[in-house]
Formats: structure tokens, C-alpha cells, sequence
């Protein structure tokens, strides 16, 4: 599986979704799913799926996938097809 | 990086034309809030002192917010001890603007890495993940400080010392972060670890939620803390702060003791029967100064907590220290609400 699949199947099982959403264009808090409590959860997947510790502020600026993809990016994570 | 650097008089000078635009945006964008200054008479502040307070049981009575409907992004909401409801609008940019400078003002304690954490609660009290209390939102803006975390409470609110062991076994030899009202702490966190001999040495505890319930059990804060160092809590930061200025925490310095007001934050202590600025050493109600409520006109509030400035850049940190001492007694707050309510 490709990194940017990972990433996906990460959003869609953080946040509860189902298998086949489109999560690319997702922005914190606009879908009624990613809310605060799930924010915590996602970032605790992300952090086991590609095994990060991602710093507070980081935690505090992830607003969306997009965003997701260029903070991973820091880490080392290069998020590609 | 610190929120907790500016010397008084270079603090006052930044809020004093910080705050002056605010109140003029509020003015322009607000009508309740526009006919309370012109029922006041205010036109120009020359000090912080000066500028127009609004109380701050003001915002259960009247929907005050200077955002049109379609960018209201989130409403919070805080039930008193009267049952009143206070309504705080947030737009976007507010929202993720308290967020940052919460996160600003706790990293100043805890670094920029997330901890794990420790937290001195229950789940049970997310369960209705659409409506939570106010401690439950305390709870969850908290966590985001936090990785690994573990309830020290089990779902009936009972401890779960299996729990806090294994938390302790994983995570007890480096530095980790323990949050949870003051008399949760108190009761199911400081008694466990005395009596069970827990090692707690390397935790850093946040916690809040009024003394109250702490006094009636002759517990005082200072009491408090030297208590919890018996069992190797030295790192202790209480914090104060209100949904009606959200974002806005004021913090304990590490020495204990005394609140310390954030950059872009600060507190008055008024006389309750003149509203003068009281000198240190002198116990009024305390009014709350923050430049985050940028969708409401909730910048300059009146508490109706009692507390005192203990000194200013003689601390800690530099700038103002103060202690909370308790609530105003419910009648004689009246007076000032009444008075905006017919102005408003």
C-alpha cells in the first residue's frame, strides 16, 4: 500500500468513515466526524501507522488532510501515490 | 518559547492599544455591546483600568457577539451554578486562535513535546460526545498536551489503580503530565499514591476547577502543594481561567503560589463598592483582560471571583501574580448587572 493510501485508510478509521470516502479535500471540523475527540484519535493513528511523535503544535495545526500530508512531511513521512 | 516575558508597563502599553481597537471593532460589530458604552459614556481609555468592563454574568442574559450568523463556527456554552447558561460565538479564526494560545501558554510548562498523560478523570464523561460539561471540555482541550492516555478513573468515577500502575510502569521514569480538577486530584489522586506508596516524581501536574470543595476539607493550597510534594509531585501549576474568555488560562509559576497572567492577558483587582483599581495586597473582584475574544466583546470582563495581586515583575515570571480567593457572594453581584442589563 502506497503511503497515500495508508493516510487515507488512517482518516477513514479515525474518523469513522466509511471504506470508500473521498478524505483528500477534509478539513477539521467542517465534516461533523472530525471533531475534537477524534482529532486525538487520529493523531494517535497516524503517530502508530508511520510511527512519529508528532509535538503539540503540530497536533494544533493539523486542519486538514493537506495540512496532514506537509506536517508528516517534517518527520521524515514523504506521503506519495 | 514563553508567553510569559513582558515587564508590566511594556504589557500595558501593548493591551492598551491592543485592546482600544478591540473595543471599537466590538463597538462597530456589536449593537448590544455599542448601546452599553454609549449608556456608560465611555469614548477613550487613557490606561487599562480605564477601559469599559462588562460583567461577565452579562453574557447569560444577552446574545452578544460581533460575527454575523453564517461565521458563528462554534457556540460554547458554560452553566453556572444557577443554572444560567453563558453563550461564547467563536468564528474560525477565533477558534483556532484560542486553541494556539492555549496551547502557547502550556507548553511554557510542559516544552513542545506531548507528554504522556495521565489523566485524573473518567471517561464516562465524554459519552455524549455532542454535549459535553464544562469539565469535559476541560478535559479534552487539555489532552491535546497529552499522548498514551490513561484514566486514572474507572467508568463508575471509582479509581483504577491496575490502571495507574501500568501508566506508571510504561511511562513513570521519565517526565509525564497529570491533569484533572483540584479535588479530584485531591481526593483520588493525592490519597491513592500516599497510601499505595506510588512514585510520582516524574509527573507534571496541571490542575484547576476552584478550591472550594478543597476548603471545606480545611485543604488550602498551600497546603496542597506541599502535600502532593510528599509523594514526589513537585511540578504542580494550577490555572485559572472561564469559557468566557477561552483560550486565556492564567498559570502558577513553578515556585507556587501566585497566578501569572500570559502577554496578551491580564488582570484587575476593583474595590466591589467603588470599582477602583485596588493596590497589591488588597482583595476585590477581579477583572479579566484578554486580546483573544475577537467574535464577542468578551475582552474586558468582571469576575465574580475574589482575588488579590500579590506583586508585579517581582515574581516568576515578570508582570502581575495573583491569587484567586473564592467567589463574590451571589447578591451583592447583582448591583453592576443590573445596572447594564437596563442600559442594554
Amino acid at each position: 500500500m502506497s503511503t497515500l493510501q495508508k493516510l487515507r485508510e488512517a482518516f477513514r478509521t479515525a474518523l469513522d468513515l466509511p471504506a470508500d470516502a473521498p478524505v483528500d479535500d477534509l478539513q477539521y471540523q467542517d465534516n461533523e466526524k472530525w471533531d475534537s475527540l477524534a482529532h486525538m484519535s487520529l493523531i494517535a493513528t497516524l503517530e502508530d501507522e508511520f510511527e512519529v511523535m508528532i509535538d503539540t503544535d503540530d497536533v494544533i495545526n493539523m486542519s486538514s488532510f493537506q495540512e496532514a500530508i506537509k506536517i508528516l512531511g517534517k518527520y521524515g513521512v514523504d506521503i506519495s501515490e | 518559547m514563553s508567553v510569559f516575558t513582558l515587564p508590566q508597563a511594556a504589557k500595558e502599553e501593548l493591551l492598551l492599544s491592543e485592546l482600544s481597537a478591540l473595543t471599537e471593532h466590538h463597538r462597530a460589530a456589536c449593537e448590544p455591546y455599542a448601546r452599553i458604552l454609549a449608556a456608560s459614556g465611555f469614548e477613550k481609555a487613557a490606561t487599562v483600568a480605564e477601559l469599559p468592563w462588562l460583567p461577565v454574568r452579562l453574557f447569560k442574559n444577552l446574545e452578544l457577539k460581533s460575527i454575523p450568523d453564517d461565521e458563528v463556527f462554534k457556540v460554547l456554552t458554560s452553566s453556572g451554578t444557577t443554572g444560567e447558561v453563558s453563550k461564547i460565538y467563536l468564528d474560525k479564526h477565533a477558534a483556532a486562535e484560542q486553541t494556539r494560545r492555549l496551547g502557547a501558554t502550556v507548553q511554557t510548562v510542559l516544552g513542545p513535546k506531548r507528554l504522556p498523560m495521565l489523566l485524573v478523570d473518567t471517561k464516562a464523561m465524554l459519552k455524549d460526545r455532542k454535549s459535553f460539561s464544562a469539565r469535559g471540555a476541560g478535559v479534552l482541550g487539555m489532552s491535546t498536551f497529552g499522548r498514551d492516555h490513561v484514566w486514572a478513573l474507572d467508568n463508575d468515577g471509582v479509581v483504577d489503580l491496575d490502571a495507574i500502575r501500568g501508566f506508571l510502569e510504561k511511562h513513570g521514569s521519565q517526565p509525564f503530565l497529570i491533569f484533572g480538577f483540584t479535588y479530584l486530584v485531591w481526593l483520588h489522586l493525592y490519597e491513592v499514591a500516599r497510601d499505595n506508596g506510588l512514585d510520582l516524581s516524574n509527573g507534571i501536574l496541571i490542575h484547576s476547577g476552584g478550591w472550594k470543595k478543597l476548603i471545606d476539607q480545611a485543604v488550602s493550597p498551600s497546603e496542597f502543594r506541599e502535600r502532593l510534594s510528599g509523594v514526589g509531585l513537585t511540578n504542580v501549576h494550577n490555572y485559572y481561567g472561564m469559557v468566557e474568555q477561552i483560550g486565556t488560562v492564567f498559570l502558577e509559576g513553578p515556585s507556587g503560589g501566585s497566578l501569572y497572567c500570559p502577554d496578551f492577558a491580564d488582570v484587575i483587582v476593583r474595590d466591589p463598592l467603588t470599582w477602583q483599581e485596588l493596590p497589591p495586597g488588597e482583595t476585590g473582584l477581579i477583572e479579566v483582560i484578554s486580546t483573544l475574544p475577537t467574535s464577542y466583546p468578551g475582552h474586558v470582563l468582571l469576575t465574580e471571583d475574589m482575588g488579590v495581586v500579590h506583586g508585579i515583575d517581582d515574581g516568576d515570571w515578570p508582570g502581575k501574580r495573583f491569587s484567586v480567593i473564592g467567589r463574590l457572594p451571589r447578591a451583592e453581584a447583582r448591583g453592576c448587572s443590573d445596572t447594564y442589563r437596563e442600559a442594554a
